[in-house]
């Protein structure tokens, strides 16, 4: 029995390429199923998408890669169109460039047009469609452009949803189920009315939403995106300070603020995924809350006297009435004040009556200078972290 | 973890025992999620009703602190159905005979009724386990966090070593890690018995080995833990205390005692970015930077370092912690502390631990590297125990564990079991109640209380009551819910305002000295008292 088990953990065979397609008249060697459009990556042709998302199930539902298929009356989505061996394909003829002409202008037709302000502009797959393949004014015109005056949710707190600028493609939904595993929207209503809505079409933050933000990072368009949105002028590679995941993130940098966060593709650990902590969770490292400067307790003259204490007694040496230190008030100080204080002090400890705590949000070699600080200058094995928590 | 979080998509059955994996580790959550869509297995053992439980083959709904009677029965199922890895275990392990007497002893009906999970399941859970592979265990705090857990730990290892899902790809047993770098603090040697990389203090070999190193004498009698520091502290062996982003105040069981303990410390040094509920009781409280305004690594759960890059400057006056110790070590007269980045620390660290001799920064530069990593041509090692165990001889031990129940118990005063969780939306709590959308999200405490309990204490969904253990009261407000079985009620520990940890128990495990997080006996007050004619609270201005 354990040698079928160890049969059953096989790995699939690699890939090879063997079925050959013709894209415009070009030949390919691509991997048996592969899609059209994956095969014409493959070669170099470009083939504009809209609702297709690497990494998630293509549903073809916006039309918008249509291609040839040598003997076949219809024309196919190349999104979802696996190849076949001997397969002949045309991309881009004059009949394929009007339909998408006009498949881009029925989305155009309602589009909330307003890119001088959206977040998105420059980013926008449908301003590229635009640029890519443009319209026809007259007959856009003639479709009663009237763009949607739908309510924009603003619940969550780290983005917002502009259902006036949603172009349905799905993607959002496809990836919550299929990515984020939640399943917290979906698409709602009927023909024209078609729209991204939650469960009951509660607002997101009451909805089952996790706000982790998968979403946002896919949506082609600017119906979903981060509040406040600032692009960063550079990126610096790190690892999430959150969880025991690890997962690999970029920190957008603008000056000296952190205003993005967005996953690492390369990393093995996460692939690009993360979850709201590790993509909205910076913001602690600006809030206002920081501690900003050392501190150290001062004690009024009054108090000490009380209880006996020597004005003179700090710093340097040990304090002899604990329970009436805790009652001073801080006092800031500068760097080498504090470090005096601090060296001065622990001076009179070495030994057991030492104890440290480091920290599991520490990094590796501040948790070894800090043992190694422990045993070798305080003399003593009282080292712990929070491990145990 | 014995495994790559890489691995975790491949395997065909996973078991999650005390782990809300979809709120703690999101990402390793949803790995899982797509992997049950595709057809795999899963079984999880969960007091709470988590989000797994809903997509789960198997949910055993074991009473809180009865792991190990849960496991034991399904290692007796597997053992009278002839589901072991005989050969498995003739070549790679001990003890078995032992443990098969131990098992045998328990009938499965006694494990129903301890564990409240009918023998039906337990019995399909352990058939599912035994016959799919290759097969993952995959547990956390819900584990551990008992006066027990070392047991529990080893329960679950039982398992494993039985049925021979060990040491391959996407087979094995792994253990969340919580913090981001818990893992790392434990292989830095941030713990009272070891040096980095697990080398004991009491080797005089390796001691020697330090001592050249470092060009002193070091100490060979392991030194207190965590949860003893503070005992030490209250009956005054140990008179100064420098804790690093700790914040025991919040985070320790019974935390009255805590503070008691901290008020008669002679000096308390606190080095955070935040000023927490223990920096406000310090002498000198010392400003760190964060994540982003410093170089270094962390090691997350699957054993990868991987590199952690400035990307700010560090905010207002504050400094990386590494610069901080190098000054006041420096100060105090000191050698070996004149690091002039964190390279030149690891640089050090990878001479002196065998673990991780290869890592450099050059190396884990792009995606890091998993230890054991000898030398510096050594690939790293994506999953543990493929050739051998670590125990001295190289062979897995199959201990015999028998049940024993939480060191608290329900009675009639105090009825109901209270058990802690954490949120999605934060992490224990220092960093994440600082994001105000994060806040926003989850911003008071909640105690899940099943429609049952409520009912018959006349509580009111979102009602304020009062929680009261033998140790302490804080105040909730309720979430009715049926994620909570009857008789056991839900905190999390997020919250400064709701001190959870006063209620909770410090009973400790006798190896891992961890506190009994996951069980104490509560009982629940309304908040509001009819008797007198004041309601409530305040005005509401304030
Ligand atoms: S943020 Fe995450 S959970 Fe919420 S809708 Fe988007 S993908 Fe789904
Ligand atoms: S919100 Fe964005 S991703 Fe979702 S359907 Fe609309 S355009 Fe597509
Ligand atoms: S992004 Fe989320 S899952 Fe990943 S390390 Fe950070 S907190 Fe953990
Ligand atoms: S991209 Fe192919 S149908 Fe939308």
């Amino acid at each position: 029995m354990t040698n079928d088990k160890r049969q059953m953990t096989n790995n699939k065979q690699p890939m090879t390429n063997n079925t050959t397609v013709t894209i415009n008249g070009l030949d390919v060697k691509v991997p048996e199923g592969a899609t059209i459009l994956e095969a014409a990556h493959i070669a170099g042709i470009y083939i504009p998408t809209l609702c297709y998302c690497p990494g998630l199930t293509s549903e073809g539902t916006c039309r918008i890669c249509l291609v040839k298929i040598e003997n076949k009356k219809r024309l196919h989505p190349a999104c979802r169109t696996p190849v076949k061996d001997g397969m002949v394909v045309i991309t881009d003829d004059p009949e394929i460039e009007r339909l998408r002409r006009v498949t881009l202008e029925l989305i155009l037709s309602d589009h909330d047009f307003n890119c001088l302000l959206c977040p998105k502009s420059g980013t926008c797959r449908l301003q590229e469609l635009v640029n890519r393949i443009g319209f026809d004014e007259q007959r856009l015109n003639r479709l009663n452009w009237v763009a949607k005056d739908l309510p924009i949710d603003t619940s969550n707190p780290f983005f917002d949803f502009n259902p006036n600028k949603c172009i349905q493609c799905g993607i959002c939904v496809r990836t919550c189920r299929e990515i984020s595993g939640v399943d917290a929207i979906a698409m709602g209503y009927r023909g024209y009315d078609l729209k991204v809505s939650t469960f009951g079409d509660k607002s997101l933050k009451e909805s089952v939403c996790v706000s982790c933000g998968e979403c946002v990072e896919r949506c082609p368009v600017g119906a979903l995106v981060p509040k406040n949105i600032q692009y960063p002028t550079r990126e610096v590679k790190t690892t999430c300070v959150y969880c025991g995941v690890g997962c690999g993130l970029y920190l957008g940098v603008r000056g000296n603020s952190i205003v993005r966060a967005r996953g690492d593709c390369e990393n093995p650990v996460n692939r690009g995924e993360l979850c709201v902590r590790g993509r909205f969770g910076y913001g602690f490292v600006h809030s206002p809350d920081r501690l900003s400067s050392p501190l150290v307790r001062a004690y009024d003259p009054l108090e000490r006297t009380a209880h006996g204490m020597d004005e003179t007694g700090r710093p340097g040496k040990p304090l002899t009435a604990p329970l009436v230190k805790r009652e001073g008030r801080f006092v800031e100080v500068n760097w080498e004040q504090a470090i005096k204080y601090v060296s001065s002090t622990l001076v009179h400890y070495k030994g057991d009556e030492f104890a440290a705590v480091s920290s599991a949000k520490c990094t590796n070699e501040e948790n070894y200078l800090f043992q190694k600080f422990v045993r070798a200058v305080m003399q003593t094995n009282n080292i712990d972290h929070c491990a145990r928590l | 973890m014995t495994n790559s979080v890489s691995e975790i998509r491949n395997a065909s059955c996973f078991f999650v025992i005390g782990s809300n994996t979809t709120a703690t580790h999101p990402v390793i959550g949803r790995q899982i999620n797509a992997a049950v869509r595709g057809g795999a297995k899963l079984i999880v053992a969960d007091p709470r009703e988590t989000m797994l439980c809903r997509i789960a083959d198997v949910w055993l709904r074991h009473q809180p602190g009865t792991d190990v009677a849960l496991l034991n029965a399904m290692a007796r199922v597997i053992i009278e159905e002839k589901l072991l890895d005989t050969s498995f275990i003739k070549e790679r392990c001990d003890g078995f005979e032992a443990f098969e007497e131990t098992v045998m002893a328990w009938d499965l009906s006694q494990a129903e009724e301890i564990t409240g999970v009918p023998i039906k399941k337990i019995s399909e859970a352990a058939r599912m386990y035994a016959s799919v592979s290759p097969a993952t265990i995959l547990y956390a705090m819900g584990i551990t966090q008992h006066s027990h857990g070392t047991d529990n730990v080893k329960a679950v290892a039982n398992l494993a070593l039985l049925t021979g899902h060990i040491g391959k790809p996407s087979t094995g047993v792994n253990p969340l890690r919580g913090q981001n770098n818990v893992q790392g603090a434990c292989d830095m040697g941030a713990l009272p018995n070891v040096f980095t990389g697990y080398q004991k203090v009491e080797d005089p070999e390796i001691r020697k080995k330090f001592e050249e190193a470092w060009g002193c004498r070091l100490s060979s009698s392991p030194g207190l833990v965590l949860t003893e520091f503070f005992e030490a502290i209250h009956s005054g062996k140990v008179k100064a205390l420098y804790l690093i982003g700790e914040n025991p105040v919040l985070t320790e069981a019974d935390t009255g005692f805590i503070e008691e303990a901290i008020s008669r410390l002679e000096l308390l040094v606190v080095q955070d970015v935040f000023l927490t509920e223990t920096a406000q009781l310090a002498d000198v409280v010392l400003p760190a930077a964060s994540f982003a305004e410093k170089d270094g690594t962390f090691t997350n759960t699957e054993r990868r370092v991987q590199r952690v890059r400035k990307a700010i400057e560090p905010v207002g006056n504050t400094r990386p912690d590494w610069m901080i110790l190098c000054e006041i070590a420096q100060d105090m007269g000191a050698k070996g502390f004149d690091f002039e980045s964190p390279e030149q620390i690891m640089e050090e660290i990878r001479t002196l631990t065998p673990i991780y001799g290869g890592i450099t920064y050059e190396r884990i530069d792009g995606v890091g590297l998993q230890w054991p990593c000898p030398d510096t041509k050594h690939p790293g090692t994506p999953y543990l125990y493929g050739e051998r165990f670590t125990t001295p001889s190289g062979r897995g031990q199959i201990t015999p564990i028998s049940y024993s129940s939480p060191a608290e118990v329900t009675n009639h005063e105090y009825p109901l079991i209270l058990t802690t969780r954490r949120s999605t939306f934060h992490y224990h709590g220092t960093l994440s109640r600082k994001v105000a959308g994060l806040n926003a999200l989850r911003s008071e405490e909640q105690l899940e209380i099943n429609p049952v309990d409520a009912a018959a204490l006349e509580i009111e969904d979102g009602e304020s009551v009062k929680v009261i253990s033998r140790r302490g009261t804080v105040l909730a407000k309720t979430k009715i819910s049926k994620i909570t079985p009857p008789g056991v009620v839900s905190m999390t520990f997020h919250y400064a305002e709701t001190r959870t940890n006063i209620l909770t128990h410090a009973a400790l495990d006798p190896v891992a000295k961890i506190p009994e997080f996951k069980v104490c006996a509560v009982k629940i007050e309304r908040e509001i008292d009819y008797s007198t004619e004041y309601w409530g609270w305040g005005t509401g201005k304030d």
